[in-house]
C-alpha cells in the first residue's frame, strides 16, 4: 500500500486517540436517549446488571482505581487499540476468504 | 442507544440475534468480495474511530445526552456491508470489555445501529446523493442528512422490538413518541459529526471514500 494511505491511517488513529482520551472527557454526563426514555417511561429497572460488570475496563474504566480522568484515558486508549485490532483482523480474514471465492479478482 | 439485558424478553432477543447473525454473515461474504487491499486497514481505523467517537456524549436537552451511532459514517467511508461489520465489532468490544450494552441484547443493537443505521442509512445516502449535487460538498451534505435520519429510524427499530418483546408496563404510544422525538434531536448531532468527518476525508483523500461518486477502489493507485 502507498505511503500516503499509511500516513492517512496514522493521522486518523491519532485523531481517534485524541477523541477517546480527551474529547470524551468534555462530554455530557447525562444519560443517552434510550436511557433517558427508559427512565422517563419507567422501564429502566427492567435492565439487568451487566454480565461483565466487574471487568477491569467496565463502564470505561470505572473499576480501574485511578482518578476519573486517568481511568477514562486508559479505557479510551485500550478501546481504540482493541477495536482497531479486532476490526483489522476481521476484515483481513474476510478479504482472504473473498479472494478464495472469487479467483478472478487479481491481487495487486 | 445500546440496549442492556432485560429491556426486551429472551425470545425476542434470541430471534434478533439470529437475524443479526444472518446479516453479519452476508456482510462478511460481501465485504470479502468488494473490499480493496487498502480498505482493510482503513476499515480497522473506522472501527477504532467510531469506538472513540461514541465515548463522547454531546448534550441534547436538559438531562439527556446523545452519542454518535456511526452507521452512515462507516458505510459512506468503506461501504455499507463493511459498515455493518464495523458497528458489530464496536458493539461486541463495548459489550465484552466495557460492560456497555447487554450481551443477550447484542442482536437487537446490531439490528438498530447496524442493519438500520449502516445499511438502510447508506441506501438513504445514495438516494440523497442523486438529488443533491454530486460534488464533494454534496457527499458530505447527503451523508449528514442520511445520518440525521438514521437515528430516529434506529429508535423506531427499538420501538418495534419493545412492542414485540418489551418487559414492563410502559405505554407503547408514549414510548413511541418519546423515543422518536428525543432521537430526532440526537440525529442533528449525528448529522453534524458525520458531515464534518466525511467532509474532512473528502477534502484530503476523496479517492478513499467508498460512497463518493468517482470511487474506483484500488484502481486509483495507478492514476496517482
Amino acid at each position: 500500500m502507498d505511503r500516503r494511505t499509511w500516513n492517512f491511517i496514522i493521522v486518523g488513529l491519532v485523531v481517534a486517540v485524541l477523541f477517546a482520551v480527551g474529547v470524551s472527557q468534555l462530554g455530557s454526563p447525562n444519560p443517552d436517549g434510550l436511557e433517558y426514555v427508559a427512565e422517563r417511561e419507567g422501564f429502566i429497572d427492567t435492565a439487568d446488571d451487566h454480565a461483565f460488570g466487574d471487568a477491569p475496563l467496565a463502564d470505561y474504566g470505572a473499576n480501574l482505581g485511578g482518578g476519573d480522568r486517568v481511568n477514562t484515558a486508559i479505557a479510551g486508549i485500550a478501546g481504540v487499540g482493541i477495536t482497531l485490532a479486532v476490526g483489522w483482523g476481521l476484515f483481513l480474514l474476510a478479504r482472504r476468504a473473498g479472494r478464495r471465492d472469487t479467483p478472478h479478482v487479481t491481487d495487486r | 442507544m445500546h440496549l442492556p439485558d432485560g429491556f426486551i424478553n429472551g425470545t425476542t432477543s434470541a430471534a434478533a440475534g439470529v437475524v443479526a447473525a444472518g446479516g453479519v454473515g452476508v456482510a462478511l461474504r460481501q465485504t470479502g468480495r468488494y473490499l480493496s487491499d487498502r480498505q482493510v486497514p482503513l476499515a480497522g481505523l473506522v472501527a477504532a474511530f467510531v469506538f472513540a467517537a461514541q465515548m463522547f456524549n454531546f448534550p441534547v436537552i436538559s438531562g439527556m445526552s446523545g452519542h454518535l451511532l456511526g452507521g452512515v459514517l462507516a458505510a459512506v467511508l468503506v461501504g455499507p456491508w463493511a459498515g455493518l461489520l464495523i458497528i458489530t465489532v464496536v458493539l461486541v468490544v463495548q459489550g465484552v470489555f466495557f460492560a456497555d450494552g447487554g450481551l443477550s441484547a447484542l442482536g437487537l443493537s446490531v439490528i438498530n445501529m447496524g442493519l438500520i443505521g449502516a445499511i438502510l442509512g447508506y441506501l438513504i445516502y445514495r438516494v440523497l446523493l442523486r438529488v443533491t449535487t454530486r460534488s464533494d460538498r454534496g457527499v458530505a451534505l447527503s451523508a449528514g442528512i442520511a445520518a440525521l435520519l438514521s437515528v430516529p429510524l434506529a429508535a423506531l427499530g427499538f420501538v418495534v422490538q419493545f412492542a414485540i418483546g418489551g418487559v414492563g408496563a410502559a405505554s407503547m404510544s408514549t414510548v413511541f413518541g418519546t423515543m422518536l422525538g428525543t432521537h430526532l434531536l440526537i440525529g442533528f448531532g449525528e448529522g453534524i459529526l458525520t458531515s464534518l468527518v466525511v467532509g474532512a476525508v473528502m477534502a484530503s483523500r476523496p479517492d478513499l471514500v467508498y460512497g463518493a461518486p468517482g470511487y474506483q477502489g484500488d484502481r486509483t493507485e495507478e492514476l496517482v
